[in-house]
C-alpha cells in the first residue's frame, strides 16, 4: 500500500466531505483573540473566503477525518461498499491544516465530519479530540462546526458540544422508511434523540446565563441536511419535517441537499442531475415558513410539490387572489410580507417612509427589487391594478423565461 | 463659487469643518466645489471658506452614521452629495428617513457599497508568511473596492492579535506589532511576498470542495467579482474547473452502478427482523423500553423524536400512570422530567411518597402534538392511541405487579380501567381491578398547573395531594 502525502490526503478528505451543504460560521458568541496567546475571533456575522464555482461559499474547511466508513448508505460515495480512494488524518494534521489556513485568512475555521471507523463512539471520540487539542493546545478562537455520529454516546456528543460552535446530525432523509431502505446501519429515531439531548444542553446553558457565566455549549445551535430527489417524498412532506425539526428540536437551519450524483454508484440508487431547482425552491419556501409568517400547510400539502416555474410566494399570490390587493399604504406588516416581490428589508423600509409620506410606484420601484411582479398585487397613492389581479394569463406573464442551464 | 479642500481622499474631519462654515455661510449646495489636495489645481480662484461659527447647528444622528462610511467610497461625488443631504435637512428634517429619496438612496448605496467592500476585505485577504522572520509574521497585498484599508484594519487585529502582520494596499498601509496598529501610505504589489508553500494546498482544497454537478458560475461569480481574483491563489483555477465540469458529471451519470455485497444485504435483513415486537409479549422492563421505541402499533411514532417507557423500581407497590410524554420528556426520553413531573414531585414529597419506590409511566408512550410555528401543542390522544398503546401499559403492569396503580387524569382512568372514569365521581376510593391490584384516579399533575383561580387551584392541589397520601396508604 502506497503512503498518501497530506496533499493527497487532503484532496481525497474534501471530495469527500462536499455533499455536506452547510459552510455557515454566523450566529455563534462574539470572540476574539486580544486577551488570549491563540489566534480567531468570530464576530456575529459569517465570513465566506472564497466562492467556488459550483456557487456556493467556503467559508469552514469542511473535511472528514476519514472516509473509511463500516456504514453502508446508499447515497454516499463513502459507504463501505464504494471503490473510492481512502484516506485517514490524524489530529495533529487537522489541527495543522486548520492553523494554517486560518492564519493566511482563507477560512473561518473548522467543519469536521467523519466516516465511522471502529465503531461510532472511537469516531466521534477522534473527532472530539480535534476540536479539543484546537481550543486547549492552540487557544483556537475560531469557529468548530463538529458533525454529530446520532449512535455515540451522550456524553461524547455533550463533549463536542463543549468544543464547538455548531453541531449537526443529518436527518438524511425525508422519509424514515427511506433510512432504512437506504442507510440500513442509521435509524432515525437515533437521529431524532441525539437531536433532542442536543437541545435540551442548549436549553439549559441558556437557562444558567441569567445566573451565572454558562459553559458554552453549541453558541451557534444545531442545524441538519435532508437529501432531495433520493426517494419518492414530495416537497409538501420534506417541508413538514422540516417544519417539525425546526419547532422540536430548534434546529438553527435546515438544509436541503439535491441529490448529486457521485462517482461508484450503487443500483439501489441510480445516479441522476442533481435537482437543483427543486432545491431553490425548497429554501424558498423554507425561508417563508421562517421569516414570513407562512404555515407549511399554506405552501404545500402532504401531496403535493412545489411550482418549479414560479416562486412560492408568488404559487400562493396566484392561488389566493382574493387577498389582493394590498394598500402599501395601510396594510400591516404581516400582509405586507405576502407579497410576491417584496422582501422583509423592502417592507421595513416602506413602514418607516410611509410614517413620513404617501407611497407612490416610484417609491415602490426604488426599495423593492423590480416592479413588475409586484404591481398586479399592490395599491398605492397613484396606483391600482384593477382588474389585473384577476386577470386569467397573469400566470403567464409574471413566470420568469425558463433557464436551460438550472437542470 | 466656493471650494472646499480637503487634505485626504477619507478626511472626514475636514469634510465635516467645512460643511460647517459653508451651511453656515448660507452657501447653497450648487455653489459649492469640494476637491482634495493634490488632485489638480482645477480652481485658480480659491475664496478661502468662512470662518465656522460658534454654536453651529445639529443634524439628526443618523446623518453622521451615513456620512462616515459615505466618505469611504470611491465616487468623486460624495463630498457633494453628503452636503446636498446636509443641506436639505434644514427645510427636511425627516429627509433620512426617506429611504426612496434619491438622494438618501445614493448615499445609502454608497454605505452599502462601502460596507460590503469592508466585508470582502475581511474575506479576501490573503496573507503570505514571511520564512525567515525572527517572529511569526505574515505580509497580504489587497486592492479593496473602496478605502476601507484603516476602517478595516482592527477587525484583523482582534482576530491575529498574537501575531506580526502587514495588509498592504495602494492607498494605504496597515500594520500591527502584537501590540498597536499603525499605517503607512500606499504600497505596490511589489513590495508585498510572491507566494506561500500552503497556497498549494489551499488550491487543492479549494479544487476538492467543489461539486462539478452543481455548476452555478453566475452564483460564484456574484458573491466572488473578477475584480478581487487577481490577488487571490486560488481563482487561477476557475476556468479549468468549469470547463471539465459537465465532462466530469455526465460521466457520473452515465457509469454502471456497482452492485451492494451479499454481506450488506444480509445484514440490512437482520435489522428488519430484530426491529420486530409481534414475536411475544415482552418479559422484562429493558424489553419494554427497546419495544416502545420502535413502536409502529400506531402512527405517534412519526413526529415523535422516541417512545419514552415507564422507569422506577421494577418492584414497586405503586404505580402512576400519567397520560402521555411532553415536549420535554420526548427530547429527554424519560417520563414525567418536564413542568407536570416537577408539580408531580412537589405533591408527592407533600405527601410523604418517595418517588424512588414507585414506577411512574404514562398511557401512550409517544407524544401526540401539533405543530404551530415553532412550538410543538400538546394534543390529548385519542381512544384509538389508548388502546394501541394499551399492549405496553398491560406489560409493564405485568412485570411490576404494583398493588395500586394511579390513574393520573382522564386519558390513563380510560387505560388503567379500559374504559371512560370520571374524576370527579371517582377520586378517594380504592376501586378493583381484574388483576388483583387496587386503582386509584385523581387529577394529571397539568390540570393543577392550569387551574386559573388562586383558591380553586389551592383546593385541587390539596386534594391532590390526599389522593397520593390514600393511595400510598393503600399500597403499604
Amino acid at each position: 500500500m502506497t503512503v498518501l502525502t497530506l496533499k493527497q490526503k487532503l484532496a481525497i478528505l474534501s471530495d469527500a466531505a462536499k455533499y455536506d451543504a452547510s459552510c455557515a460560521s454566523s450566529g455563534t458568541s462574539k470572540r476574539d483573540s486580544s486577551n488570549g496567546r491563540g489566534v480567531g475571533s468570530t464576530e456575529g456575522m459569517g465570513i465566506c473566503h472564497a466562492y467556488a464555482p459550483d456557487g456556493r461559499c467556503i467559508s469552514l474547511l469542511k473535511i472528514l477525518l476519514t472516509n473509511f466508513c463500516v456504514y453502508d448508505c446508499a447515497y454516499c460515495v463513502n459507504r463501505v461498499t464504494s471503490n473510492t480512494p481512502r484516506a485517514r488524518f490524524t489530529v495533529q494534521e487537522v489541527v495543522d491544516l486548520t492553523l494554517g489556513f486560518y492564519k493566511r485568512n482563507y477560512i473561518e475555521g473548522l467543519f469536521l465530519s467523519s466516516g465511522i471507523i471502529r465503531s461510532p463512539d472511537y469516531t466521534m471520540e477522534e473527532m472530539v479530540r480535534v476540536a479539543q487539542s484546537l481550543r486547549l493546545d492552540h487557544d483556537f478562537r475560531g469557529y468548530i462546526h463538529l458533525k454529530v455520529i446520532p449512535e455515540a454516546a451522550p456524553d461524547l456528543v455533550n463533549k463536542a458540544a463543549l468544543y464547538a460552535d455548531r453541531v449537526s446530525i443529518n436527518i438524511e432523509l425525508p422519509r424514515d422508511e427511506s433510512l432504512t431502505a437506504l442507510a440500513p446501519e442509521k435509524s432515525a429515531q437515533g437521529i431524532r434523540k441525539a437531536m433532542g439531548s442536543v437541545r435540551l444542553g442548549i436549553d439549559q446553558a441558556a437557562d444558567t446565563a441569567a445566573k451565572a457565566r454558562p459553559p458554552s455549549f453549541a453558541p451557534a445551535g444545531q442545524s441538519t441536511q435532508m437529501i432531495v430527489g433520493a426517494d419518492a417524498a414530495t416537497d409538501g412532506e420534506i417541508l413538514g419535517r422540516s417544519d417539525r425539526l425546526y419547532g422540536a428540536y430548534g434546529l438553527r437551519r435546515v438544509y436541503y441537499s439535491a441529490y448529486s450524483p457521485i462517482p461508484d454508484t450503487t443500483s439501489r440508487l441510480p445516479p441522476m442531475r442533481p435537482p437543483l431547482m427543486r432545491e431553490h425552491r425548497l429554501y424558498q419556501a423554507d425561508w417563508l415558513m421562517r421569516f414570513y409568517g407562512f404555515e407549511r400547510i399554506e405552501i404545500a400539502a402532504d401531496n403535493e410539490d412545489l411550482d418549479l416555474a414560479i416562486d412560492p410566494k408568488l404559487a400562493w399570490a396566484l392561488k389566493n387572489r382574493g387577498q389582493f390587493p394590498v394598500d402599501l399604504n395601510r396594510a400591516d406588516r404581516e400582509r405586507m410580507l405576502r407579497v410576491p416581490g417584496l422582501g422583509v428589508k423592502s417592507v421595513d423600509k416602506m413602514i418607516e417612509v410611509r410614517r413620513y409620506k404617501r407611497l407612490v410606484l416610484e417609491d415602490v420601484k426604488r426599495l423593492a427589487r423590480g416592479l413588475a411582479k409586484v404591481k398586479p398585487f399592490i395599491v398605492t397613492q397613484d396606483w391600482r391594478p384593477g382588474a389585473l389581479t384577476d386577470q386569467a394569463d397573469l400566470r403567464a406573464t409574471l413566470t420568469p423565461p425558463q433557464q436551460p442551464s438550472l437542470f | 463659487m466656493r471650494v472646499a479642500r480637503l487634505a485626504s481622499q477619507t478626511d472626514f474631519a475636514g469634510w465635516r469643518a467645512a460643511a460647517r462654515s459653508l451651511r453656515g455661510a448660507g452657501v447653497s449646495p450648487e455653489a459649492a466645489v469640494w476637491t482634495v489636495d493634490g488632485e489638480g489645481d482645477l480652481f485658480d480662484e480659491v475664496v478661502p471658506l468662512p470662518a465656522t461659527t460658534e454654536g453651529g447647528f445639529t443634524v439628526p444622528k443618523g446623518f453622521m452614521e451615513l456620512a462616515e462610511p459615505v466618505i469611504l467610497h470611491r465616487s468623486p461625488e460624495r463630498f457633494a452629495l453628503l452636503y446636498r443631504l446636509l443641506w436639505r435637512l434644514q427645510s427636511e428634517p425627516n429627509l433620512l428617513h426617506i429611504a426612496s429619496d434619491p438622494d438618501v438612496a445614493a448615499a445609502r448605496d454608497m454605505a452599502g457599497a462601502v460596507s460590503k467592500a469592508a466585508h470582502k476585505m475581511k474575506a479576501f485577504v490573503r496573507f503570505r508568511k514571511i520564512e525567515d522572520a525572527p517572529e511569526e509574521t505574515y505580509v497580504a497585498w489587497f486592492e479593496p473596492a473602496h478605502r476601507v484599508t484603516e476602517a478595516t484594519a482592527p477587525f484583523f487585529a482582534r482576530r491575529y492579535a498574537n501575531m506580526a502582520w502587514s495588509i498592504l494596499t495602494p492607498d494605504a498601509c496597515a500594520h500591527w506589532d502584537r501590540r498597536k496598529l499603525h499605517f503607512t501610505p500606499g504600497a505596490d504589489k511589489a513590495d508585498a511576498p510572491d507566494g506561500d508553500a500552503l497556497e498549494d494546498y489551499w488550491r487543492t482544497y479549494y479544487a476538492s470542495t467543489f461539486n462539478p454537478a452543481r455548476l452555478k458560475v453566475a452564483a460564484m461569480q456574484k458573491e466572488m467579482p473578477k475584480r478581487y481574483w487577481r490577488n487571490l491563489p486560488e481563482a487561477g483555477l476557475i476556468p479549468e474547473l468549469i470547463e471539465a465540469a459537465e465532462g466530469r458529471t455526465s460521466a457520473m451519470v452515465a457509469q454502471t452502478p456497482s452492485e451492494p455485497s451479499r454481506r450488506i444485504v444480509r445484514q440490512a435483513q437482520r435489522l428488519s427482523r430484530d426491529g420486530s415486537f409481534e414475536e411475544g409479549a415482552p418479559g422484562t422492563l429493558d424489553a419494554v423500553a427497546a419495544g416502545v421505541d420502535v413502536c409502529r402499533r400506531c402512527e405517534l411514532w412519526r413526529d415523535a423524536t422516541q417512545g419514552v417507557a415507564g422507569e422506577g423500581l421494577a418492584t414497586a407497590r405503586l404505580m402512576f400512570v400519567g397520560e402521555q410524554p411532553g415536549d420535554l420528556e420526548d427530547l429527554a426520553g424519560r417520563p414525567f422530567v418536564g413542568p407536570a413531573g416537577q408539580m408531580l414531585d412537589r405533591a408527592l414529597a407533600e405527601a410523604g411518597v418517595p418517588r424512588a419506590e414507585t414506577y411512574v409511566t404514562n398511557a401512550v408512550k409517544h407524544f401526540r402534538h401539533e405543530q404551530r410555528g415553532k412550538r410543538r401543542i400538546h394534543q390529548t390522544p385519542t381512544t384509538r392511541h389508548v388502546e394501541a398503546c394499551r399492549w405496553w401499559l398491560d406489560a409493564e403492569r405485568r412485570i411490576v405487579r404494583p398493588r395500586v396503580i394511579v390513574a393520573l387524569g382522564g386519558t390513563a382512568a380510560q387505560a388503567v380501567f379500559g374504559k371512560a372514569t370520571p374524576i370527579a365521581a371517582n377520586r378517594g376510593k380504592a376501586l378493583q381491578l381484574t388483576d388483583q391490584a387496587q386503582g386509584v384516579v385523581t387529577y394529571h399533575p397539568s390540570y393543577l398547573l392550569r387551574v386559573p383561580d388562586a383558591a380553586a387551584k389551592a383546593t385541587a392541589h390539596a386534594a391532590f395531594v390526599d389522593d397520593l397520601r390514600f393511595a400510598w396508604k393503600l399500597a403499604s
